[in-house]
């Protein structure tokens, strides 16, 4: 009964099923929408099993994640979680950081150390930055027991009030992101994202949102909402590049952007119900599925990652789309309550 | 710190500027580029599928050029559309107060 959605996708000729496609769509909208980025780490695993050679993989996941952060970006927007400007200020120089990151890797391909040495990297970084989040996430909740207080839009990790006290002109302040500081900062943060983006050939968005957070000093929510923004340009520009190489399948993206529609609208929507120290530690959890997958193709073990990939993105999504249901019942619930 | 229109427009073209130029760089090909050419097989494709492919196979900048309009317009059209239905369920879709 499936084949009635078996289609042969007019440019690369691979045979997909589009319910898989559409479902795909839906888990990648909401994770995406919920955490704010692309997650280029979960698609293209995820192609790559129903049949797509990596470069279509790739090119499709791009183009779909341009359109799907339209939608995300457009609902953070309205929530007001999004800081065009600090999003624009730190693009400018991620790319500038891509740039030299794309040239590094070229610099080891030529000596042969490509692959061992940036998914080695992807490991460590990833591995801090799940450290980094949990060890705030609990160094929280001693602080609570103690009767500490952690302001709203502040963490238990500050790091960034350090960093603030960089005094090199101009002084910014990002209205949004609540946040004053040396435009240099996110300068340099920005810069230091692509670099590394670029080196491991991922969109960054795992990368930047825990970057907005620790050294920024951001929100959560507006750290999700400017990694959503700078994901959107990202995106279209790897859409762009991509289309222009041939390695594009636009039949897929469009199927994909039906499922990622609503996805993104659970994903977003979830984040009016759930906490930033939720947030934090569902993506923490994420990081180190997204990490245990690398170390998993490391060991010549790519299907077994791919299908972990699968299954991890799975539960995470379901544990989103829980949370939003639970907390928009409450909200009608509320409103709707007979008044005695 | 207010700035004036002028001085914020400025600013937007500096940071778009500094987006771009990386993108333009990128986007024109080495050398070697482009020698692994792939081309649709049009021989069973109807329709939409038919003219994509065709598109596909002799101009590649228009091919690129209407999947990202498409994709952006799908896109803002889905989105709007998911706010009409979200907006029917009765949520409360403004500006939300934010708990860490």
């Amino acid at each position: 009964m499936l084949d009635f959605f078996t289609v042969t996708l007019p440019i690369s000729g691979v045979p997909v099923n589009v319910l898989l496609l559409v479902l795909l769509g839906v888990a990648v909208g909401v994770l995406g929408g919920f955490f704010g980025m692309g997650g280029a780490w979960m698609v293209t695993p995820a192609l790559n099993i129903f049949g797509f050679p990596m470069p279509f993989a790739v090119g499709t996941d791009l183009c779909h994640m341009a359109g799907k952060s339209i939608i995300s970006t457009r609902r953070h927007a309205k929530f007001g979680n999004v800081d065009a400007r600090l999003g624009l200020t730190m693009l400018a120089f991620d790319v500038v950081g891509i740039e030299i990151g794309a040239r590094l890797v070229m610099f080891l391909e030529r000596r042969g150390l490509a692959g061992p040495v940036i998914r080695w990297v992807y490991v460590v970084f990833l591995f801090l930055i799940g450290a980094l989040v949990f060890y705030d996430y609990f160094k929280k909740r001693a602080l609570d027991r103690r009767g500490g207080v952690v302001a709203d839009g502040q963490s238990a990790v500050r790091w960034h009030l350090t960093l603030h006290r960089i005094n090199l002109p101009p002084i910014v302040h990002f209205r949004v992101a609540q946040v004053r500081c040396s435009m240099w900062l996110p300068a340099a943060v920005g810069l230091a994202v692509g670099v590394l983006a670029g080196f491991l050939g991922i969109g960054g968005g795992l990368l930047m949102m825990p970057a907005l957070v620790y050294l920024i000093g951001c929100p959560t929510y507006v750290a999700v909402g400017t990694d959503l923004f700078t994901v959107m340009l990202s995106g279209f520009y790897g859409a762009f590049t991509y289309g222009l190489k041939g390695r594009l399948e636009l039949l897929a993206v469009l199927f994909m952007l039906l499922g990622a529609a609503p996805g993104a609208q659970i994903g977003t929507i979830a984040t009016k119900y759930i906490r930033g120290y939720g947030i934090r530690l569902m993506f923490g959890v994420t990081v180190v599925c997204a990490m245990i997958s690398v170390v998993l193709k490391q060991l010549q073990m790519g299907t077994l990652a791919s299908w972990f990939v699968m299954t991890g993105v799975s539960a995470m999504t379901l544990i989103v789309v829980i949370g939003m249901v639970r907390g928009a019942a409450r909200e009608l619930r509320t409103r709707y309550e007979p008044v005695i | 710190m207010k700035r004036s229109p002028a001085a914020r427009l400025a600013w937007t073209v500096v940071a778009l500027v500094f987006w771009l130029l990386p993108v333009v760089a990128r986007a024109a090909p080495a050398e070697d580029e482009g020698k692994l050419v792939h081309v649709a097989d049009t021989r069973h494709l109807t329709g939409f599928n038919l003219f994509v492919a065709n598109l596909y196979n002799t101009d590649r900048l228009l091919f690129t050029l209407l999947a990202v309009g498409l994709t952006a317009a799908l896109g803002l059209a889905l989105g709007l559309l998911m706010d009409g239905v979200v907006a029917a369920i009765g949520l409360n879709l403004e500006r939300h107060e934010t708990r860490e």
